[in-house]
């Protein structure tokens, strides 16, 4: 596919899943009233919907979706592995219950530009826990071994969730789930800069590492060999994907696969060269989000579906196909 | 810089982490500028462990290895891979890339971080394209390639770094007889244009046809080293491989032959 057509189609899709996610809710519009009430016109019920609430959804939903998506490709990179994702590697877990333990302590409240850092400490965690885990198990990091570290860490984490929602208050609890099962449904206004700050600083470091990934992504011992600083690549990828996936967390709960899925699709358009990967995987990705939570508020209209469970049900059957693949005969190899 | 050897070792001492024996125990060698030199041994014997040590790949437990008179610890990776092209042993491509990509690889240590493709870097590419005779897979994607393509695209990729130095673990290991020899030839001619070629191979033939120096391997020690008529010799080979060979003149290529003799 040529690079025109492919910058024409990311144009595309970008703007048609803003529109579409302006123009679509529980509350049905006319094209001409939507139209107004995104240029500031007509009744001012009708505005605060599409500017006041939709907009602001919206931005959210691509940011932590286009934020997802890079992270999963950088977790693809460092560990050679399309399987690797924030959640399924128990990073979002990490994130999710160090915000929900900052929020029973009371520590930072919900919304607030310190949730983020919570998450990331809990990031941070995670990933080290299932590295050292993983590692211990086999040098190598073999896939089985890392996913099955990933999964357990994971499990551990839900546990500990559990564990201090069960301790809290009710109010602390309820709003906690809510947050838990994924959803852009509390964006407003001021959330915007809150995902925007953490999130997008992060996604430009890593798109800047472009070359750095493509070389991780042959092999440590290659990549050392064609000049790379390793461990230094390493750490530092490992850092910002986790913030990324942090920011996105800390304000939208855990949504998993969307770091599965869209790296995936785009290496299959466009190949794995970082540099035309990253940057679109978070366009893809961010409009992956805003539709996934089109469909969340709209197919079962006016209840609202978690947009967790919509990105799951796309995402499940990928990684199965997938994990199924992994295992066949390993193609280009010497 | 003619007198400084390519690479050394000095009572060079390796233990991978957890095993007991050492990988390689006080191994000396040295590899004159623009010379051929091929490391020889059994399977085991610390054939790849030498070159990941004189890389920076693996951990030095003693002694020294040494790139152009520098200790390896002493470089930096990117000045390092300007100067040294390498072809590990082994590589799994994950995702899908372009052979043209890959290949493209090999000048990373030649750009900025965020620097475009120049017209030299293409050029690189282009002609490391050409002499391992890969044009027509460019636009493939190397996870398609049979595993002598592969090689072959990995070996362009050490030329696009347009290296002073190769080091090459069996690079010829899954090639047919014609791009085993092409592969061979093109090394060669690269050592008389005044690289230097470090090659860890089976293939003792070879190895006698095209290498100035060799150095034999045994259990992680030295067992000979010098030109293929001093390392070479029938009951040397035979100790260390703990097989009889004979070791004749090919009337072919006038170089050493080794024939496994039938027990």
């Amino acid at each position: 596919m040529s690079r025109r057509m492919v910058a024409l189609g990311s144009i595309g899709l970008l703007v048609g899943s803003l529109a579409l996610s302006l123009r679509l809710g529980s509350v049905p519009l006319s094209t001409a009233q939507w139209w107004d009430a995104l240029w500031g016109r007509g009744p001012e019920n009708l505005q605060q919907i599409v500017q006041g609430h939709r907009a602001p959804r919206a931005i959210v939903a691509f940011l932590v979706g286009g934020g997802l998506a890079v992270a999963g490709a950088a977790f693809q990179a460092l560990l050679r592995n399309p399987l690797a994702e924030p959640y399924i590697l128990g990073v979002s877990g990490g994130a999710a219950t160090a915000v929900v333990a900052s929020l029973a302590l009371g520590i930072v409240s919900l919304g607030s530009w310190g949730l983020p850092i919570a998450a990331f400490v809990g990031a941070i965690l995670a990933i080290v826990i299932v590295l050292a885990v993983a590692t211990a198990a086999d040098t190598r990091m073999d896939v089985r071994v890392l996913l099955l570290a990933g999964v357990v860490v994971g499990v551990f984490f839900s546990a500990c969730i559990s564990l201090i929602l069960s301790l809290s208050s009710a109010t602390t609890m309820q709003s906690a789930i809510i947050w838990i099962m994924g959803s852009v449904a509390g964006a407003d206004w001021g959330t915007v800069p809150v995902v925007a700050a953490y999130s997008l600083p992060a996604v430009v470091v890593l798109m800047a590492m472009a070359r750095p990934l493509n070389l991780l992504a042959m092999g440590e011992e290659t990549a050392g060999y064609l000049g790379t600083d390793v461990e230094t690549v390493k750490r530092l990828t490992y850092a910002v994907a986790s913030l990324v996936t942090a920011a996105g967390v800390a304000v939208t709960g855990v949504i998993g696969f969307v770091g599965l899925v869209v790296p995936h699709a785009i290496r299959l358009v466009v190949g794995s060269d970082y540099r035309t990967l990253l940057p679109l995987s978070f366009i893809a990705g961010g409009c992956f989000l805003v539709l996934s939570d089109l469909i969340a508020r709209t197919v079962l209209a006016p209840t609202e579906v978690p947009i967790g469970v919509v990105t799951a049900f796309l995402g499940v059957p990928l990684f199965l196909v997938l994990l199924r693949r992994s295992f066949g005969r390993r193609p280009g190899a010497v | 810089m003619s007198g400084t050897p390519a690479f050394e070792t000095r009572e060079l001492t390796v233990r991978y982490p957890g095993a007991a024996p050492s990988a390689l125990s006080k191994v000396s060698m040295s590899v004159p500028q623009g010379t051929l030199y091929t490391v020889l041994g059994p399977n085991g014997s610390g054939k790849s462990t030498l070159l990941r040590a004189l890389m920076g790949g693996v951990g030095i437990e003693s002694g020294g290895a040494l790139v152009d008179g520098i200790p390896i610890a002493d470089w930096k990776r990117k000045e390092l891979a300007r100067l040294v092209g390498v072809v590990a042993q082994s590589e799994a491509i994950t995702f899908p890339i372009t052979v043209r990509e890959l290949v493209a690889m090999g000048r990373y240590p030649h750009m900025g971080a965020l620097s475009p493709e120049r017209a030299t870097d293409s050029e690189a590419i282009s002609r490391a394209l050409e002499r391992c005779d890969v044009v027509a897979l460019t636009d493939r994607f190397a996870t398609d390639l049979s595993g002598g393509e592969l090689q072959r695209v990995r070996i362009a990729r050490a030329l696009a770094q347009e290296p002073r130095h190769l080091a090459l673990d069996e690079p010829t290991a899954s090639l047919d007889i014609a791009h085993e020899m092409e592969i061979l030839e093109l090394l060669r001619r690269s050592v008389d244009g005044g690289t230097t070629v470090l090659l860890v191979t089976h293939h003792l033939d070879a190895a006698a046809r095209f290498a100035d120096r060799m150095l034999l391997l045994d259990g992680g020690g030295v067992a000979a080293e010098g030109t293929p008529a001093e390392v070479l010799r029938a009951d040397v080979l035979g100790r260390v491989y703990g097989w009889e060979v004979d070791v004749r003149e090919d009337p072919v290529t006038g170089s050493l032959r080794v024939t496994p003799l039938a027990r």
